[in-house]
């Protein structure tokens, strides 16, 4: 990405007269800090340093990304990034986030690649920026660049201490005109701010309440929409009589198609409007329950494609003293978070601004230009601090009603979900169904693998024990509706999309084998694992967690379970007491092990560790989308019970220093080992083995009694 | 019924002249512009608009405005004083017991309600007194700390 040398409009001025380095400043960066002929036409990012990166006349410097904080720190790690490339002062580094105007593009923060995938580019135009910065400084100063040193924005001839200039009197709020080619970025040894504990940019403003979500910007004249909703997917709306609402003092009924609402200055009054609203609906046939939905997924998955395969499952069947067949099976989870789907739409000259809880601005940043009839160019998506995503918030059919209705109404429209909208129109985590069958030779070695996952998708579905004859196939996978009518209603990306069901299904089986050669689960997996990475990852958390090896079920409730998530590790050991009255599961103790390459701030990376333990509590226990056809029943947090403070197990985690391997996600990882080894605590408490997530106390009183 | 409603926010004297219906929630943040609680569920059963009326917590998304009538109200905007952050503030930013910070005012707030009537609680305490105050960033643990912190930084608990 250093490779490319931009000739603006000016710039190229200035290289017709001769110099093949041009440096030109211009003011008013703010205005012209994207300039429409860098954007190039089909996305990606920018190769313009000047996109990221502005270095005020007060010394701040203000970074610009794509990115949005969702609570996941993006915020913190990537200002310690740039302070780190850049060599200023973090607490100087302010973060300008999700603004489709201000910032470069992105296509969105999800998948754990903000450190990861965008992280590099970050550093590569800080890099540039730095690298032109010093030669500026050497040419001011009359000292070669190799004698300049650079500590919080501030050069110095390191043979001369007196001799300085400060980034902020080299650029004077200007924008920076030269570019230079392939600047390595730093060493990871010569880190100072990277791998530290810092402040996170966001706490002040969370902890007073000055923290501005979507449903918070107050914007002078907004009315309040609410919207008839269907009763059931694939419901179509056959009549509706608005004349209670239009009764309303002050109400405003809009139908628009399909779209039907009511709108007011005060959200209570548009709810009592809705409430007067009456709206029949031809509602499809029942087809599928949360009972019936496994078998019809496994007749309806599109065609499977092999993903891995090594060896010969033949072979490995020969070769095998006992065959283990498994299927594992979870729920549609939802991904419930504590802010609703929100978003307010404000048109001033034909052009849109959108505030929206979204993950992704700029493909929120289409939808509204395609459903509300904007030219591309006149649609703004500004994103502001998001009651979190995990995924769910990656399509924002809320921004799209607000603009629609703001267009209609000519005022400034703000739609906020209830609770009952998110969870209808959350796009699930999919049901799923795996389906193994594998073998053990007599020295107990894994011989033979042969994995099928049903509509759960791909990702990290591929074996990575030891296995010399194996095979995986997927069907069908997390994205939307593959085929249309697979699933009752939306599905999408859940926190670590297709890896929970993955790791449930593997490690649940590696356990069924290991118990059925009487073997310690922890031995069995380290006889059958050459990957030192790995190996190395479950050390660490057994030896913190104090495993001592015991064939299951000891009666202890102990479970171990690992992962790979796009190139972090994970090993997870928990304990757990279960209740056979009340089939309540108490986990008691999870230790988790991570080696997430180079890690950008422990504090951060520990803080998402605690929260996919303890959000993984609840789709391993609880979590399940109750429906009956297109009809979801879940409508709040009394039928849809998510973790709570007194589910609460004593966490440990243990970072794994590995500053050889680029930084790698650490968001989604800490989530995917959490049904898996609780079902292997479970089964190593009550000598049960459960295949189906969530294991609710009605299931596992079930079991028991059975 | 549309009537003014006077109550006490914030330590400050507060009129609104409103459907005396309407949840406190919705007063507070579209009649008063006070945007730190939240709406997280409508029912009760989230935490996010949780409030301090005369020294309880309440959730203000099932409170009426008229409910409040005469009463003392404190919002998380009103927590810090002379520009000095409440010990639980102190502490939430202390520990990082956040995430993305939608739950954290009700947190706050309900934290505030059981140091008032238990100055030390034990972790217990803490435990049964948040158990309906719902995040799902899973800042359980720090939660707990932050509590922990507050109570211990704070001779006598709070205010």
């Amino acid at each position: 990405m250093n490779g490319v040398f931009h000739l603006s409009r000016r710039n190229f001025i200035v290289s017709l007269a001769g110099s093949g380095l041009v440096v030109l400043f211009r003011a008013d960066p703010l205005l012209s800090f994207q300039e429409p002929e860098r954007i190039s036409p089909r996305p990606s990012y920018p190769t313009d340093f000047n996109a990221y990166l502005r270095i005020g006349a007060d010394g701040r410097t203000t970074c610009f990304v794509g990115k949005v904080e969702l609570g996941q720190g993006s915020k913190t790690a990537l200002a310690q990034l740039c302070a780190e490339e850049l060599d200023v002062a973090y607490d100087t580094v302010d973060m300008v986030m999700g603004d489709t105007e201000l910032c470069p593009w992105d296509m969105g923060t999800f998948g754990s690649l903000t450190v990861r995938q965008f992280g590099p580019v970050l550093r590569a135009a800080v890099a540039e920026a730095r690298a032109v910065l010093l030669q500026l400084a050497s040419e001011k100063l009359q000292v070669p660049v190799d004698r300049l040193s650079v500590k919080d924005g501030i050069v110095t001839d390191s043979r001369n201490r007196g001799a300085s200039v400060t980034y902020a009197q080299l650029v004077q709020g200007k924008r920076i005109e030269r570019h230079l080619e392939k600047v390595p970025v730093k060493a990871v040894s010569n880190y100072t701010v990277v791998g530290k504990s810092v402040a996170r940019k966001d706490a002040l403003e969370k902890v007073t309440g000055k923290a501005r979500y979507a449903a918070d910007m107050g914007v002078p004249g907004t009315l309040h929409a609410r919207i008839v909703r269907p009763p059931a997917h694939g419901a179509k709306l056959r009549d509706v009589d608005t004349s209670g609402a239009e009764k309303i003092a002050g109400a405003r009924v809009v139908r628009d198609g399909d779209l039907v609402a009511v709108l007011h200055e005060r959200p209570d009054v548009a709810d009592q409007a809705l409430a007067l609203v009456k709206a029949q609906f031809d509602v499809p046939a029942a087809a599928v329950n949360d009972t019936t939905i496994f078998d019809h997924l496994v007749k309806a998955a599109p065609e499977s494609r092999v993903i891995a395969e090594s060896g010969n499952l033949q072979e490995g069947v020969k070769l095998a003293a006992s065959v283990f067949d498994g299927t594992y099976l979870n729920s549609y989870v939802s991904h419930a978070t504590v802010e609703t789907h929100s978003a307010v739409a404000k048109i001033e000259d034909g052009k849109v601004t959108v505030w929206v809880s979204t993950q992704a601005p700029f493909i929120v940043k289409t939808q509204v230009a395609e459903g509300a009839g904007f030219p591309p160019a006149n649609v703004r998506v500004i994103t502001p601090y998001v009651g979190a995503g995990f995924g769910g918030k990656t399509g924002a059919r809320q921004a799209v009603e607000a603009a629609r209705l703001a267009k209609i109404v000519g005022k400034p429209v703000q739609v906020v979900w209830d609770r009952k909208e998110e969870f209808f129109y959350d796009t699930f985590r999919p049901a799923a169904v795996v389906k193994i069958q594998s073998g053990l030779t007599s020295a107990g070695k894994i011989c033979l693998w042969d994995y099928k996952v049903y509509c759960a998708g791909d990702r990290e579905a591929k074996q990575f024990y030891d296995v010399p004859n194996q095979r995986t196939v997927s069907s069908g996978g997390w994205q939307g509706q593959q085929p249309p009518g697979l699933h009752p209603f939306g599905v999408g990306p859940w926190r670590a999309p297709s890896v929970n069901t993955n790791t449930f299904a593997r490690e649940s089986h590696i356990d069924v084998m290991a118990a059925e050669a009487g073997v310690d689960p922890v031995e069995f997996r380290v006889s059958n694992l050459s990957d030192q990475r790995m190996l190395r990852v479950l050390k660490a958390a057994t030896d913190r967690f104090g495993w001592a090896p015991k064939r299951a079920p000891s009666g202890r409730g102990l479970g171990v379970a690992c992962a790979i998530y796009l190139g972090t590790y994970v090993a997870t050991c928990a304990e757990v007491a279960v209740d056979r009255a009340t089939g309540r599961v108490q986990v008691k103790r999870v230790v988790l092990a991570q080696d997430e390459g180079v890690i950008v701030n422990p504090e951060g990376s520990r803080q998402q560790i605690e929260g996919g333990i303890t959000m993984g509590l609840g789709y391993a226990l609880t979590e399940e989308v109750r429906f009956k056809d297109g009809e979801v029943l879940n409508r709040n947090f009394d039928t849809y019970e998510i973790p709570r403070f007194s589910w609460l197990p004593k966490i440990e985690t243990v970072l794994i220093e590995n500053p050889g391997v680029p930084a790698s996600g650490c968001g989604e990882p800490p989530i995917v080992c959490m049904g898996a080894v609780i079902a292997n605590a479970i089964f190593d408490a009550v000598g049960v083995r459960f295949v189906q997530l969530p294991m609710t106390p009605a299931r596992i009183k079930a079991a028991l009694r059975a | 019924m549309i009537r003014a409603v006077s109550f006490t926010l914030n330590g400050k004297p507060t009129q609104v002249t409103v459907d005396d219906a309407r949840m406190l929630l919705w007063v507070l943040r579209y009649d008063l512009g006070l945007t730190g609680t939240k709406y997280g569920c409508g029912e009760g059963l989230c935490g996010a608009c949780t409030v301090i009326v005369d020294k309880e917590a309440v959730r203000s998304c099932s409170t009426p405005v008229k409910d409040v009538a005469g009463k003392q109200v404190l919002s998380i905007e009103g927590l810090s004083r002379n520009g000095q952050l409440h010990a639980l503030q102190q502490a939430f930013l202390k520990v990082n017991a956040f995430q993305c910070g939608y739950c954290t005012a009700g947190m706050i707030m309900n934290a505030y309600a059981l140091l008032l009537r238990k100055p030390r609680p034990t972790r217990a305490e803490i435990v049964q007194a948040m158990d309906d105050n719902l995040c799902r960033c899973g800042s359980h643990t720090r939660i707990l700390e932050a509590i922990e912190t507050a109570a211990a930084a704070s001779p006598g608990g709070a205010r």
